[in-house]
C-alpha cells in the first residue's frame, strides 16, 4: 500500500505544468459536477419526494395506470 | 395523453441526448487508443527499440488528456435518470443495478488503478509489469463500456426479467440471460471494434499531420502502420458484427429495421437500398411510393435479417396493421391487449389496497395473461410506433459507407506503407487528417440508429418515453440542458486545445502528463 501511495505521490509532485494545468480542470470539472449540478440541480425525484420504497411503487402505479384511463 | 408534459418529454430527450453525444466524443477514443497504446508498448518490450518507447509515451500523452477531461462525464447520464427519468429509473432499477455495480467494482477499479502505473511507474516498475499495466488499462477500460453496453442492450431487448406488479419494478431472474443477451454481445463487439477504428483514424490522421510537415517521419510511419493494421482488422470485424446485428434487430425490433430501409410494405425477397431519399411525403396510410429513387441490392435484405433470400422481411404497415398470413400481430391489436393489461394492473392495485383477495386473484391473471404487451398499453395510436424514419434512413447509410470509406483507406495506407510511397502522397495525407472528424460522425450516427430507431421505446415493448419521465417541471430541464451545453463546450475546446498543443510539441517535446 505504501509503494501504492509513493506511486501517486511522486508522480503528482514530478508532474509537468501542462499536467497540472490539466489536473485543475480536471478537479473544476468534477466540482461543477457533484457539487454543483448534483446537489442544486439534479435531486433524485423518486427519492426527494417519497420516504419508502412503498411510496415509490405505489407512485409509479399510479402514474403507470392514471395518466389515460 | 393531455396528462403528459410533450414539452418535458422532449427538453429531457434533448438533454439526455447532449450529453450522450458530448461523452461519446471521449469515449471511443480511450478505447481504441488505450489498446493501441498497449500494442505499442508490446512492440517496445519485445524490440528493445527505444523509439518504440518514444512513440508509446507520445500516445500516452494523448490519451492521458483525453481520459482525464472526459472521466465521469458519463456520470451525469446517471443524473438524469434519477431527476429526469424517474419511472423509467425505477422500472429498470434491478435490472441495472448488477451490470452498473459490477461496472463501478470491478472495471473502473481496475482501470483506475493500473492506469496510475502506466503513468507514474516508468523506471519505478519492471517493463513487464508496466507492459501488464497498459494491457490491464485497456481491458478495464473495454471491460467498464461492456457493463454499459449490457444494460443498454437489455433496453432494446428485454430478457432475462419479469415484471412484479407489487413493485411496479422489473426484476431480474437471470444475470447470465442478462449477460449474454444476443442484442447485448452484438452491440458491446459492435461499439468498440468501431471505437478501435476511431483511434485508429486519430492515430493515422495525427501522424499524416507530422509527414505533411515533415517531421518525426519514423514515429509518424510506424504509429501509421500499427494503426492501419488495427483500424483494418477491427473495420472488417464492426462489418461483420453489424451483420449479426441486423439479425438480431429483425427477430427483436422490426420496426427499427423497416425504418431503417424505409420499407413500409414487406415482401419475401426483400432489397437493400444502398443509396436513395425517401419521400417527406410517404405515410403509412398513403399510396405515395416510399422513395424518390433508390438503388437496391436484390434479396439482401432477406439475406441480411434472416439469412435467406427468399424470407420475410415485414414493413412499417405490417408491424402495424398485422399481416395474418405471415403471423405477425399488428400494433393496434396490442394496444388492444395492453389496454387490458394497464386496466388490470390497476384494478390489482385497488383490489389490494381495499384488500379484497378474490378481485386481487382475478385481476392478477388477467394481467398475466396480458402483460406482454403492457406497454402498448400506453401508446394512444398505433403510428406512435413508428420511428422517424428519415433520421434513421440517412444515418445508417452515411455510417455504412464511412464503414466502408475507412476499410478502404486502411487497405490503401497499408499498400502506399508497403511500397514505401506514403509520405510522397500529400492528397492521401489530407485525407487521413481530415477522416479523424468523419470517425466521429460514423460513431456518433451508430447510436443515432440505435437510439432513434427504437423509438418511441425507452425499454423495447415495456416502457414508452412519454411514460419514463418525472414529473418535474420543463423549465428546469431546458435551464440544465444549457449549463451542460455551455460546461461541455468548454470541455470538448479545452481538450481540442491541449490535445493540438501537445501534437505540436510532438514525441521529443514534454513528458508525461
Amino acid at each position: 500500500m505504501r509503494n501504492f501511495f509513493l506511486l501517486y505521490y511522486d508522480g503528482f509532485k514530478n508532474m509537468t505544468k501542462d499536467g497540472k494545468r490539466l489536473w485543475f480542470i480536471i478537479i473544476i470539472k468534477l466540482f461543477i459536477m457533484f457539487f454543483v449540478l448534483k446537489l442544486f440541480f439534479f435531486p433524485n425525484f423518486l427519492k426527494t419526494n417519497f420516504n419508502t420504497d412503498k411510496e415509490r411503487s405505489d407512485f409509479i402505479l399510479e402514474t403507470l395506470t392514471q395518466k389515460h384511463k | 395523453m393531455e396528462h403528459i408534459d410533450v414539452s418535458l418529454v422532449d427538453w429531457s430527450r434533448a438533454q439526455f441526448a447532449l450529453t450522450a453525444i458530448y461523452h461519446w466524443f471521449f469515449v471511443p477514443l480511450t478505447l481504441g487508443l488505450s489498446f493501441l497504446i498497449a500494442i505499442f508498448e508490446t512492440m517496445y518490450v519485445r524490440s528493445g527499440d527505444e523509439e518504440w518507447l518514444k512513440i508509446t509515451k507520445f500516445w500516452m500523452r494523448l490519451f492521458g488528456v483525453n481520459f482525464a477531461i472526459g472521466v465521469a462525464t458519463g456520470i451525469i447520464l446517471e443524473f438524469e435518470f434519477g431527476t429526469n427519468w424517474s419511472n423509467y429509473s425505477w422500472l429498470v432499477g434491478d435490472i441495472f443495478g448488477a451490470p452498473l455495480a459490477i461496472e463501478g467494482i470491478l472495471a473502473f477499479f481496475l482501470e483506475s488503478t493500473f492506469i496510475a502505473v502506466m503513468f507514474f511507474g516508468w523506471n519505478k516498475v519492471s517493463k513487464n509489469f508496466h507492459l501488464t499495466s497498459s494491457w490491464l488499462v485497456a481491458i478495464g477500460s473495454n471491460l467498464s463500456a461492456l457493463w454499459i453496453l449490457v444494460a443498454n442492450g437489455w433496453m432494446q431487448n428485454p430478457v432475462g426479467m419479469h415484471f412484479n406488479p407489487d413493485t411496479a419494478r422489473n426484476e431480474m431472474l437471470s444475470f447470465w440471460a442478462v449477460l449474454f443477451n444476443p442484442m447485448a454481445v452484438h452491440k458491446f463487439l459492435h461499439t468498440v471494434t468501431s471505437s478501435y477504428v476511431v483511434a485508429s483514424l486519430f492515430v493515422i490522421g495525427v501522424s499524416a499531420w507530422y509527414l505533411l510537415k515533415k517531421r518525426e517521419i519514423s514515429v509518424a510511419k510506424k504509429s501509421i502502420l500499427v494503426a492501419a493494421t488495427f483500424g483494418l482488422a477491427s473495420a472488417l470485424f464492426t462489418g461483420l458484427t453489424g451483420d449479426s446485428s441486423a439479425k438480431t434487430i429483425a427477430k427483436s425490433q422490426p420496426m427499427k429495421l423497416a425504418a431503417i430501409e424505409g420499407l413500409y410494405n414487406g415482401t419475401h425477397g426483400a432489397g437493400l437500398v444502398v443509396v436513395g431519399m425517401v419521400n417527406p411525403s410517404k405515410e403509412i396510410d398513403n399510396n405515395e411510393n416510399p422513395y424518390l429513387f433508390q438503388i437496391p441490392i436484390p434479396n439482401m435484405l432477406s439475406i441480411m435479417a434472416k439469412g435467406k433470400p427468399d424470407a420475410f422481411v415485414p414493413g412499417i404497415s405490417d408491424l402495424i396493421y398485422g399481416n395474418n398470413s405471415e403471423g405477425i400481430i399488428g400494433v393496434e391489436s396490442r394496444i388492444v391487449n395492453g389496454k387490458i393489461a394497464v386496466s388490470a394492473l390497476r384494478d390489482y392495485k385497488t383490489a389490494k389496497k381495499e384488500n379484497n383477495p378474490e378481485k386481487q386473484q382475478e385481476s392478477l391473471q388477467l394481467f398475466n395473461k396480458y402483460k406482454s404487451d403492457l406497454g402498448y398499453g400506453f401508446l394512444e395510436n398505433a403510428k406512435e410506433a413508428i420511428p422517424p424514419i428519415a433520421l434513421v434512413f440517412y444515418s445508417f447509410r452515411v455510417m455504412v459507407g464511412l464503414g466502408f470509406y475507412f476499410i478502404a483507406l486502411f487497405a490503401l495506407i497499408l499498400y502506399l506503407l508497403y511500397k514505401n510511397k506514403i509520405e510522397n502522397k500529400k492528397w492521401l495525407l489530407h485525407l487521413m487528417l481530415w477522416s479523424i472528424p468523419l470517425g466521429y460522425l460514423s460513431s456518433q450516427l451508430g447510436w443515432l440508429v440505435a437510439e432513434v430507431g427504437r423509438q418511441p421505446w425507452t425499454i423495447q415493448d415495456v416502457l414508452t418515453t412519454n411514460f419514463s419521465t418525472s414529473q418535474i417541471s420543463s423549465g428546469m430541464v431546458q435551464t440544465t440542458f444549457f449549463m451542460f451545453f455551455a460546461l461541455f463546450t468548454l470541455l470538448l475546446i479545452a481538450e481540442i486545445r491541449i490535445l493540438v498543443k501537445q501534437i505540436k510539441k510532438g514525441p521529443e517535446g514534454g513528458s508525461n502528463v
